[in-house]
């Protein structure tokens, strides 16, 4: 198997009539996926050769995977652009990556239009006559290491940037994860994550290569959580991949006393460390459920460690556990030796098939982030050094123990400072500016100086600037910002007098 | 009542002009980080507690609708 479009395509012959994806406004069988996947790839390749971008903006939707499948069509890869997402940070992450052209419906109408590129409505593009010749020939073209998708994360430069992933990286990965966790014909997925989230790539590729059904959950069931559940049981959910942040929602209010949505029976998580006491919450409700742990960032293709919890997790820190099979997972020191013995923390760095391509049209932040490995000197074997600590516990497993920069996760997303420190130095008025994260209440803080704006003005700017999980809760003002011997703006100190003020009231 | 509420609105999403939008939720000018936050604001502001039961679109889309089930709680 070579191409993506082998688990749609097979998976429609086994099950033309079964419903592939739903979203609020309808439902789409494996069939008629594939037929207008087909249709629209046939004018996708009409107007860009093969191995070119194509933007997808629209809400998550039906149509959203049929655009996928359409790019994939015509030999080209898909970037996911959030039509709700600041237009300016839109452009600045799709410049690198060159798109050929954009495809939108009406959800993504008027975002599209900002993009300045060739857009094309994909409720007209499904009605093309297919031309199963033309598809043949880029099928013939076609290898498995060219790219699939490109997932946009946050970027210490200020931009983000673009993780290429190829067909092969993704094959690697769902053909052992869906039988890892029994994921079959049987289940129904309930699709939490946001398309530009690669937590998404496990819900579509687990369904198309097995002839499961996916219901895409639009965001705002997470704030109206009656709905969500109500959903979940009238169509009989047994399948949850989420965020850890998405289960806290409904962990927090203790919205399974309200309706338990009878049949599910895997809970997958990933994105943050899962606070026990809310896994305990879960296990409440779903004794019988497998409740599984991942771990992994979009470069190296969803995820590469897995932890089944044993049935009779009672609590306490939860392990990031084994490597996938055909990927290894392995610690190193800064001087590039190999951590191996338990309790000495080590930088997470990941080899194999799953991982990604690169940044899109990044050269220099690809070399920086995918390196030859230390400890393999006598060919050339490509890691990803993730940025992410760990160590082995005395069980052997690993465990999570933090980031080495100046990354947070905010509602299951990495954020880094500098991309909201950058934001901040754009607006008129603002002299430095250094954001700061603080732990204890899970709040991000900046601190200004300069001329104050007034402060609908200052809110209203920023708003164009940055997605909402990167927006400060608090902005504080200040005559000057404290310096380290660097000569930079000293984060630990802000940290250090922002907790000390809280405390003194 | 109004204006407190206004006020919390102003202070998480000041460009939006709450005195006129009505549907502030089904035409997604509020996202979820927004309406937790909201929600946070009113239970603290007016000792309330939204029950999920509440947590429908419908009680959220414009002021007075949040005035409405803001008072319908204090009671």
């Amino acid at each position: 198997m070579y191409n993506l479009l082998e688990y749609l395509e097979q998976t429609a012959g086994r099950f033309p009539d079964k419903t592939a994806f739903e979203d609020v406004n309808g439902a789409v069988t494996y069939g008629q996926l594939m037929q207008r996947a087909k249709a629209a790839g046939t004018a996708i390749a009409a107007v860009t050769p093969p191995g070119k971008a194509v933007a997808v903006c629209m809400e998550k939707s039906v149509d959203a995977v049929t655009a996928f499948m359409a790019a994939l069509y015509a030999g080209c890869f898909y970037c996911f652009v959030d039509p709700k997402q600041p237009a300016a940070r839109n452009i600045a992450m799709l410049q690198p990556v060159e798109p050929a052209v954009v495809l939108y419906n009406d959800s993504g109408k008027k975002a599209a239009g900002f993009l300045e590129m060739n857009a094309l409505d994909i409720s007209q593009l499904v009605e093309t006559e297919p031309d199963e010749a033309v598809l043949a020939v880029i099928r013939r073209r076609h290898i498995d290491l060219d790219p699939a998708y490109c997932s946009f994360t946050s970027g210490s430069t200020g931009t983000p940037k673009g993780v290429l992933v190829s067909h092969r990286s993704v094959i690697d990965f769902i053909d052992v994860f869906v039988p890892l966790f029994g994921i079959s014909d049987a289940d129904v997925l309930a699709c939490q994550s946001p398309f530009d989230f690669d937590v998404s790539v496990k819900d579509i590729y687990s369904c198309l290569k097995t002839g499961a059904s996916c219901f895409l959950i639009p965001k705002y069931y997470f704030v109206f959580l009656p709905n969500l559940l109500e959903m979940m049981t009238e169509k009989k959910v047994t399948t949850l991949i989420w965020a850890v942040s998405a289960l806290c929602m409904l962990s927090e209010r203790d919205a399974l006393e309200f309706q338990t949505p009878p049949c599910i029976n895997k809970i997958l998580f990933s994105g943050e460390v899962m606070p026990p006491s809310h896994l305990l919450t879960w296990k409440r409700y779903y004794p019988q459920a497998k409740f599984v742990n991942l771990y992994g960032p979009t470069e190296i293709t969803c995820n590469c460690t897995y932890h089944i919890l044993p049935q009779d997790y009672s609590g306490g820190e939860i392990p990031m556990g084994l490597p996938f099979p055909n990927e290894r997972v392995f610690l190193l020191r800064d001087d590039g030796t190999e951590v191996t013995d338990p309790g000495e923390a080590g930088e997470i760095c990941v080899a194999g098939t799953a991982v990604a391509l690169g940044y899109c049209g990044l050269p220099e932040r690809t070399e920086e982030a995918f390196v030859n490995d230390p400890l393999t000197t006598l060919w050339n074997s490509r890691i990803y050094k993730t940025g992410d600590m760990a160590r082995y516990g005395d069980d052997g497993l690993m465990y999570y123990s933090g980031r080495r920069d100046h990354q947070i996760k905010r509602h299951g997303r990495r954020v880094e400072l500098a991309e909201i420190d950058r934001a901040l130095h754009s607006i008129d008025g603002v002299a430095r500016a250094c954001t700061v994260y603080i732990k204890e209440s899970q709040t991000l803080v900046a601190f200004l100086s300069g001329n104050e704006p007034e402060r609908k003005v200052f809110a209203k700017t920023l708003a164009k600037l940055l997605p909402d999980y990167m927006m400060p809760d608090e902005n504080i003002w200040q005559e000057s910002l404290p310096l380290n011997a660097h000569g930079k703006i000293d984060r630990s100190a802000l940290t250090k007098s922002y907790l000390e003020g809280k405390e003194n009231g | 009542m109004k204006e407190q509420i206004l006020d919390i609105l102003e202070g998480i999403h000041p460009e939006i002009d709450y005195e006129t939008e009505e549907s502030l939720i089904t035409d997604g000018l509020l996202d979820s980080f927004a309406i937790v936050s909201i929600i946070n604001a009113l239970n603290e502001e007016f000792g309330i507690e939204v029950t999920i039961g509440e947590l429908r679109p419908e009680n959220l889309n414009s002021v007075d609708n949040m005035v409405a089930l803001v008072e319908r709680l204090m009671d």
